[in-house]
């Protein structure tokens, strides 16, 4: 399966930051997991670098997961979860997304596990994803309005029934006649 | 039953009324029909299954198809994605039929009380028997099927029969 001398392992950050000096933002080191930041306009070379250089080959797309910092500004932020199977090794790429809707392009070019994971992203939290060859909703109906896991979309759903203010949600509550 | 006429000797006659040998027919021989979407599946299947058995109350198939059943037993949470699925079979359902509402979440939406999940089943269907519990246990489902059976039984034609004009 492999080739019979082992590739040789190179540093993904070394390598990352050599190749694009001006897009890497930071880099994070907290027990043993390596986060990139990037800048969002290089995503796709930068995910095409870490999957087709020797020495770098992450080539399982792990995961792809989008965080809401509300009140916070820039307020959406992406993770890329890459992993190299030859040698075990695995790559955080974060990005950050300012504005209430966002657009970034789609890394299915690259990766094409990260289909269904940016629909995820795009259904729950509202980023546009420019370049997706199937931009539609995955887990809601396909005609809702609103992008549920966002901070401010309201958390429940209906006024719950007590004894005190039982008929007059009796009353509105939609219930099927036949 | 009925008077069995002693006048006649014992020609093995039994007289009862045409509602209770209709009623007799539903309640003896209600088909299920496969709805188990979550967690109260499973107890639906262990009142299948031998130890609770439920077939001794004629419903011993479950079917798949909505065209061959009477009961939809709703067990589960259903999704705003799921409701018109689930108003559409049973649209395909023939008459005579009836829901029963599984546990809390078919019920009244259980412990989610959120934009996902449909707040109660019976804003979708019409319910004849709702069944609390989370997940109910065998025994509360065959209580519920045993109340249903009684509902039945207790029906008059003249509740779904029309006189032909």
């Amino acid at each position: 399966m492999q080739t019979a001398t082992p590739p040789v392992l190179k540093d993904p950050v070394v390598q990352i930051r050599g190749a694009f000096p001006d897009a890497v933002q930071d880099v994070i080191e907290f027990r043993g997991e390596t986060t990139v930041v990037v800048d969002p306009a290089h995503i796709v070379e930068i995910c095409r670098f870490c999957r087709d250089t020797e020495g770098l080959e992450f080539n399982l797309f792990s995961d792809m997961t989008c965080v809401d910092y509300y009140p916070n500004d820039p307020r959406f932020a992406l993770c890329y979860h890459l992993y190299a199977m030859f040698d075990n090794r695995r790559l955080r790429l974060k990005v950050y997304l300012a504005g209430d809707e966002p657009h970034i392009e789609s890394v299915t070019s690259v990766y094409p596990a990260v289909n269904w994971q940016e629909r995820e992203a795009f259904d729950l939290m509202g980023i546009m994803f420019d370049g997706h060859p199937d931009m539609r909703r995955i887990l809601m109906p396909r005609d809702w309005v609103g992008h549920p896991l966002r901070k401010d979309y309201p958390l429940g759903y209906e006024t719950v029934q007590f004894t005190f203010n039982y008929d007059e949600i009796q009353r509105q509550k939609p219930m099927a006649q036949q | 039953m009925g008077i069995v006429s002693s006048k006649l000797g014992n020609m093995g006659v039994v007289t009862t009324s045409l509602e209770t040998m209709v009623n007799f027919g539903r309640t003896g021989a209600m088909w299920p029909m496969l709805f188990g979407l979550a967690c109260c599946a499973i107890e639906m299947i262990s009142a299948e299954s031998p130890h609770y058995d439920m077939s001794r109350f004629g419903m011993e198939l479950m079917r798949a198809s909505p065209r061959q059943s009477d009961l939809m037993i709703v067990a589960g949470r259903v999704s705003r994605k799921m409701a018109p699925v689930l108003r559409q079979l049973y649209d395909q359902m023939p008459n005579p039929k009836w829901v029963l509402a599984m546990g809390d979440c078919a019920s009244c939406s259980g412990v989610f009380n959120n934009y996902a999940v449909v707040q109660g089943v019976d804003e979708i269907v019409p319910v004849n028997v709702y069944v609390a519990g989370c997940p109910p246990r065998p025994e509360q489902l065959i209580h519920g099927i045993m109340t249903l059976h009684e509902k039945v039984r207790g029906e008059h034609m003249s509740d779904w029969a029309s006189p032909r004009d």
